[in-house]
């Protein structure tokens, strides 16, 4: 029996992976925000599934959503043959649509029961503790949880299936088509598996947390590594902690519990966005500084050996006349010099600056070049 | 007419509409720029973006003044927008995935705050969460004109640098190569729209920003291909939604201003996409099947008399 913490925690963490996989491969395919689409676009397909239903009803609730999500999918994709409107400009004329049209309904019909639009963005992690799963009276324990491993049973063993297919039309559509892949039978494949891991996190955790547990992991492996296989590894790792931290947040200061995890997943990204080895954007400053300096360093070298066996060597080499030279300020002269004389390739005597013999060797191969 | 009498002295219905009038014509015209740029949910990402900054500047001033809770909205979505524009530069992470990254975590942020607000019992906060899907109908006379200082500025602006945007929209690389600092024009262009968006936040909310940003524009795009009579057109169509939105939203009962907006500017789109005389799917149907015709055309000249023909050219 698991404590109410223990169902949101287990419920959070499920969420995670089961999103952060499909994750990998929407933002290696530039896909991503259809998942912001998608889960937008279900209100009405939920409207529906209440209204035929004649109240909450788990399956014909999720049937209707899954039906909106694959008309939204569809219809992006028809609108988008236009010359003139391109997929982003499509999307963003459809789920807005559809989510009007929902909420239009909800007030229209549904104004005295409980659908409010507030609670499909949030959702209610913070119950899924108390929405239980009932089969003949008997309590199976938490509903969340039982969609949310179903839900990441189905990726892993559609992944499983069609991992081969996914990476190479996700790589290079064009080599899969001639090896007999279709791109897009693994392109409809793919939004089918979106469509519905998004509808069943939906009713779990809320539409904000999905579109991030899709998109911000992924993003974030992304910046760290080259290899799908680890992308796919970080990104759920980094969605189960951020699901943790998140709650641990929430707790703390009292807020809601999707927004502390999306908020953490946020946080991670942008620690990955400053400091990832390569990419990062300290990484890029501190390459981009290192090569001014490599280049001043050839620039002084060049300088002095332009000027070595001319009659103007003596005073062309000077310190105070390099820095004037190159114009390049004291202090920077001074710093490139030391570079240049720790690499041994200039010596000092009294103010003057001298080639060394492997300065003259480099030079010479910078001249060559 | 009653609508009409009402439009102009009704004080409710004349603010709801002139404020949806305004919201439509200034994010229809800024927002064509977006489409043209192919960025048209930057307007989505931005309008998640802002919802931290309405937050943050609540708990800041504790006031609930419209303009500075817009000003804290238009703040965080342009540091939502620089940030964007910086992944992009220096990462190989893809646009759409960093528009994702932004939208999905600023608005988790926002929400994360909203909620401390909230259950921190403070009981001026209430209304906060109106911005998340606008609230067209408590629109009143200072927020319209709060509405027309804003997109005046964005519409002088716009006029000033109107031949940078337009060269900066159809052919960048041309623009740098004459000199025009584009990055600092990209900048000013994308400000702009967080202008549309502050408007658009207290009228649709977060979630339907995206349409009224990108609608406008897509269909005007439909009839026309000189940006100016794109910009009017867009302006129209926006200006024709908020004011027949509001209209219908008034006239019945339970319907809510914002996506009623919403649903007539989607009924506006889907005209021009299949009926508009240029670009319409149906006129370009209809042009296709007379191409093939003619094309196929009266089989009166047979392979043979063809080749004679091309024979005779030869020689």
């Amino acid at each position: 029996m698991m404590s109410p913490t223990m169902v949101i925690l287990v419920t959070g963490i499920l969420c995670a992976a089961a999103c952060s996989l499909l994750g990998t491969f929407l933002v290696l395919r530039r896909m991503s925000l259809m998942t912001d689409a998608i889960s937008h676009a279900i209100l009405p397909g939920l409207v529906a599934g209440y209204f035929l239903a004649n109240g909450p009803n788990l399956l014909i609730g999720a049937l209707g959503a899954t039906g909106a999500a694959i008309l939204t999918v569809t219809t992006v994709e028809a609108l988008q043959r236009s010359r003139y409107l391109d997929g982003s400009s499509a999307m963003g004329i459809v789920f807005p649509a559809m989510f009007a049209l929902g909420t239009v309904l909800v007030s229209r019909f549904f104004s005295d029961v409980h659908l409010d639009t507030d609670a499909i963005l949030y959702g209610n992690i913070e119950f899924s503790f108390f929405d239980r799963m009932f089969i003949d009276g008997r309590d199976f324990g938490p509903q969340s949880v039982w969609i949310m491993s179903t839900l990441l049973a189905i990726n892993l063993v559609y992944l499983g299936l069609f991992y081969k297919e996914l990476k190479i039309t996700t790589f290079d559509p064009g080599i899969a088509t001639m090896l007999g892949f279709s791109p897009v039978v693994v392109h409809y494949s793919l939004m089918l598996v979106l469509s519905i891991t998004t509808v069943g996190a939906f009713t779990a955790v809320g539409a904000i947390l999905v579109v991030a547990l899709v998109i911000v992991p992924a993003a974030t492996a992304y910046l760290l590594t080259d290899r799908l296989i680890a992308m796919m590894g970080i990104s759920v790792l980094i969605g189960s902690l951020a699901a943790w931290t998140g709650f641990e947040l929430a707790l703390r200061i009292d807020a809601s519990v999707s927004g502390s995890m999306v908020a953490m997943l946020g946080a991670f990204f942008l620690l990955a966005l400053l400091f990832a080895p390569r990419q990062g954007l300290v990484a890029n400053m501190l390459r981009h500084r290192n090569n001014v300096k490599r280049f001043a360093v050839d620039m002084l070298l060049m300088h002095l050996w332009n000027h070595e066996s001319t009659e103007t060597a003596g005073p062309e080499s000077t310190l105070g006349h390099i820095s004037a030279a190159l114009r390049w300020s004291p202090d920077h002269a001074n710093d490139i010099i030391d570079r240049a004389s720790s690499r041994g390739l200039v010596r000092r005597e009294q103010d003057r600056l001298l080639l060394t013999e492997s300065g003259r060797g480099h030079a010479t191969t910078l001249v060559a070049d | 007419m009653s609508i009409l009498h009402d439009l102009i002295f009704d004080y409710t219905l004349r603010n709801v509409a002139l404020g949806s009038m305004l919201l439509g014509i200034v994010s229809g015209v800024l927002g064509s720029f977006a489409v043209l740029r192919r960025q048209g949910l930057l307007g989505d990402a931005l309008s998640h973006a802002a919802l931290p900054g309405i937050a943050i500047a609540f708990m800041l001033t504790g006031t609930r003044e419209t303009i500075v809770l817009l000003l804290g909205a238009g703040i965080a979505g342009w540091i939502g927008t620089m940030l964007f524009m910086r992944i992009v530069k220096d990462t190989t992470i893809s646009e759409d995935t960093a528009l994702g990254v932004i939208l999905s975590t600023f608005f988790g942020v926002g929400i994360m705050l909203l909620t401390l607000i909230q259950n921190q019992d403070n009981a001026n906060q209430a209304g906060l969460d109106r911005y998340l899907f606008g609230q067209a109908a408590a629109l009143v006379a200072s927020n319209v004109r709060t509405f027309a200082i804003l997109g005046a500025i964005a519409f002088v602006i716009l006029i000033a640098f109107y031949k940078e945007f337009k060269l900066l929209s159809f052919d960048p690389d041309f623009a740098a190569s004459i000199g025009l600092p584009t990055r600092a024009l990209d900048i000013l262009l994308t400000s702009l729209l967080v202008i549309a968006v502050m408007i658009g936040l207290q009228t649709v909310g977060v979630v339907l920003m995206a349409s009224m940003v990108i609608g406008p524009g897509a269909a005007a795009r439909q009839w026309t291909d000189r940006l100016l009579t794109m910009l009017a057109l867009a302006g129209c169509f926006g200006a024709m939604a908020g004011v027949i939105g509001a209209v219908i939203s008034v006239q019945a009962d339970r319907l809510p201003t914002g996506p009623m907006i919403i649903l007539t500017l989607t009924a506006i789109v889907l005209i021009s996409l299949f009926f508009a005389p240029k670009h319409g799917y149906l006129p370009e149907y209809v042009r296709q099947r007379r191409n093939r015709r003619t094309l196929m055309g009266p089989d009166d000249i047979s392979i043979d008399e063809a080749h004679e023909a091309r024979e005779r050219g030869a020689a």
